[in-house]
């Protein structure tokens, strides 16, 4: 990372004891960093588009969160609206009046094309809110299992190893079938168990970091561990934990829509890409574009994220293993 | 050494001790397992009988020492569909998902370790963008699409192979890739990366300049040094592949654990569920134990920990 310009410390606590020997004039280095000023957004942005695949990844990205917000405006047709009489059509198929379906009908007569536009709501939904949830949640774990070490590290680690033992899908799909299946419940379940990434990494950042000198200065001047832990270490775990953040969500995203092609995600009528691909799959000896293009949605908003993801890794943070 | 795998082992038990209280807990987070156990039309009259009958209104600590106990000797209480021991069921069904997993590793090794190498070693090139683009895809696609368009292309339309259940090799083959592409597409690029980053060392440089040749740097001294992360990623992958055999053996009717655990809990039998989670959740932290104990004669610092 670039260097944090030198400023005017905000007040006595924060001068930096190393700068002791130094002319008086120059201050040590500003300690409330702020890592996502303005201007470093824009060279990130910059630097970003630089790297083909991250931009590939970036519009891929942005192209979803458009259809999922104007998704009213961008379907062609109402995806609930049933007309059994073109059922199972084909892709680019046009109806009496005119008017095209690029991808085909499904088994109710519903255009397919409409059903992903809308499914994606859902997608980013889930992956948006669970995403929150676990890394909060993660964050809190690993600043409090970095900063105070000992037994409430041992202990914390030890939460995200029981965690890990579990496979992922399995626990998910036991607790949904116990609570039932709601929005509600999935991004809880989703959130509540993915903490650990976020956890493990912002505490290897938290080891280093409380080694440093300027958080030895402000707790030898007696700022207290929480105020600490706010303004002197969480600023500095901020970029490791966005670029876990952004990966995280793609796989969110693929959970999400495989416990929809199980039958406990979002209940029907609402389409999910999953539940689309559950219905795809009864039809696919006699219509393949019923599983094939909720699919490919599917996959081209996961490696639009996870390029995005990676960029974001290599411009920030290039050593970090994620 | 001695000390380090004590530790190791003291750890894992505690996990497992932490996983069984997970797995009591699935039962007990509506508050009322009686009513989750029993039949949706139950009166409350039933209910009420049936949570004395199971002990449900004693303490949650009692409940659960009386869960361990059985835990611990393997019983989880009898499947409400099918009426034997949850556990004898789960574990009829092991072999079949230890067998895909295990494919699903074998191919994901035979694939990811030469192209990771071959990547990290013609760098740049077309067969390393190739090998990229293809890990890419794979880390994006969803295991239950891709099952699904394995079954189209070579069961419904080609016809070569057998889109459902178990029986000799032809049955295999569709779900382990299925299966194991995931796995394949992360080692390949665990591999490429650790390779590069080995083949910038010194040591390799000093191996070239005293005239060994490309193949033995290559395959002897770097690739041994590459193997640590390579095995560590094995024991986790081992977690994605027993929770993907959820999916991939519900596609392709695969009789194995996974299936199973659906199907118990579109029937609401509870105690099968446990009883498969907390089997596979075990297998994973036995398989972890284990790797460590490799690990520690793959790199002999651990051991100084």
């Amino acid at each position: 990372m670039a260097a944090l310009p030198p400023s005017t410390p905000a007040d006595g606590a924060q001068l930096h004891p190393a700068a002791a020997p130094a002319p008086p004039e120059v201050v040590g280095p500003r300690v409330r960093s702020r890592p996502w000023a303005e201007r470093e957004w824009v060279a990130l942005l910059r630097r970003l588009v630089r790297r083909r695949t991250a931009l590939f990844g970036m519009l891929v990205v942005l192209v979803v969160m458009l259809a999922a917000l104007a998704a009213p405006l961008v379907a062609p047709f109402d995806p609930l609206e049933q007309d059994i009489g073109q059922r199972l059509r084909e892709p680019g198929w046009q109806d009496a009046q005119g008017r095209v379906h690029p991808l085909g009908t499904d088994h109710l007569g519903r255009d397919i094309l409409s059903r992903i536009i809308f499914g994606s709501r859902i997608a980013l939904l889930v992956g948006l809110a669970a995403v929150v949830i676990s890394g909060v949640l993660g964050m809190i774990i690993g600043l409090v299992a970095g900063y105070f070490g000992g037994r409430m590290d041992d202990f914390l680690m030890r939460l995200a190893d029981i965690q890990l033992a579990f496979p992922f899908i399995l626990l998910a799909i036991a607790v949904i079938g116990v609570l039932g299946p709601s929005l509600r419940n999935i991004i809880i379940v989703i959130g509540v168990s993915s903490w650990v990434v976020y956890a493990r990494v912002v505490r290897g950042e938290v080891l280093s970091i409380r080694e440093r000198e300027y958080v030895h200065a402000a707790v030898a001047l007696g700022s207290r561990h929480w105020r600490v832990l706010m303004t002197h270490v969480l600023p500095n775990t901020f970029t490791p934990w966005l670029v876990v953040a952004t990966l995280d969500m793609a796989r969110v995203i693929v959970i999400e829509s495989a416990l929809s092609f199980l039958g406990l995600g979002v209940q029907p009528p609402t389409p999910t890409w999953g539940g689309m691909l559950a219905d795809g799959r009864v039809y696919l000896s006699t219509a393949w574009w019923l599983a094939t293009f909720p699919g490919l949605a599917i996959l081209i908003t996961v490696l639009g994220i996870n390029l995005f993801g990676d960029g974001l890794r290599d411009t920030l943070d290039p050593r970090l293993k994620v | 050494m001695k000390s380090y795998l004590l530790r190791r082992l003291w750890q894992s038990l505690l996990v497992l001790f932490g996983v069984s209280v997970v797995v009591f807990l699935i039962l007990h987070l509506t508050g009322d397992p009686a009513a989750l156990l029993l039949p949706p039309d139950a009166t409350a009259d039933d209910i009420a009988k049936f949570r004395t009958a199971m002990g449900f209104d004693d303490p949650v600590a009692v409940q659960y020492l009386r869960f361990l106990k059985g835990a611990v000797r393997g019983d989880f209480g009898e499947s409400l569909r099918h009426g034997e021991p949850a556990m004898a069921l789960v574990g009829e069904r092991l072999p079949a998902t230890f067998q895909l997993a295990g494919a699903g590793l074998l191919i994901a090794l035979c694939l990811a370790i030469p192209a990771g190498i071959v990547s990290a070693v013609r760098r740049n090139t077309a067969v390393d963008y190739v090998a990229t683009v293809v890990a890419l895809l794979g880390q994006a696609m969803p295991t239950f699409w891709l099952g699904i368009m394995l079954i189209l292309v070579f069961s419904v339309r080609l016809n070569w192979l057998p889109s459902s259940g178990r029986g000799g090799l032809e049955h295999l083959i569709l779900p382990a890739i299925t299966l194991g592409l995931f796995t394949t597409a992360r080692i390949t690029r665990l591999t490429r990366s650790g390779m590069l980053e080995v083949l910038g060392q010194d040591y390799i440089r000093t191996a070239r300049a005293k005239g060994v040749g490309e193949p033995p740097v290559v395959w002897k001294h770097a690739l041994k040094n590459a193997s640590i992360p390579i095995v560590t990623i094995v024991g986790i992958e081992l977690g994605t592949l027993l929770g993907g055999s959820v999916i991939t053996e519900t596609i392709f009717a695969w009789p194995g654990v996974g299936r199973l655990s659906v199907q118990a809990i579109f029937n609401r039998d509870y105690p099968v569920v446990q009883s498969a989670v907390f089997l596979l959740a075990s297998t994973f932290v036995i398989v972890n134990f284990l790797v460590d104990i490799i690990y520690t004669y793959l790199d002999p610092r651990i051991r100084y920990r």
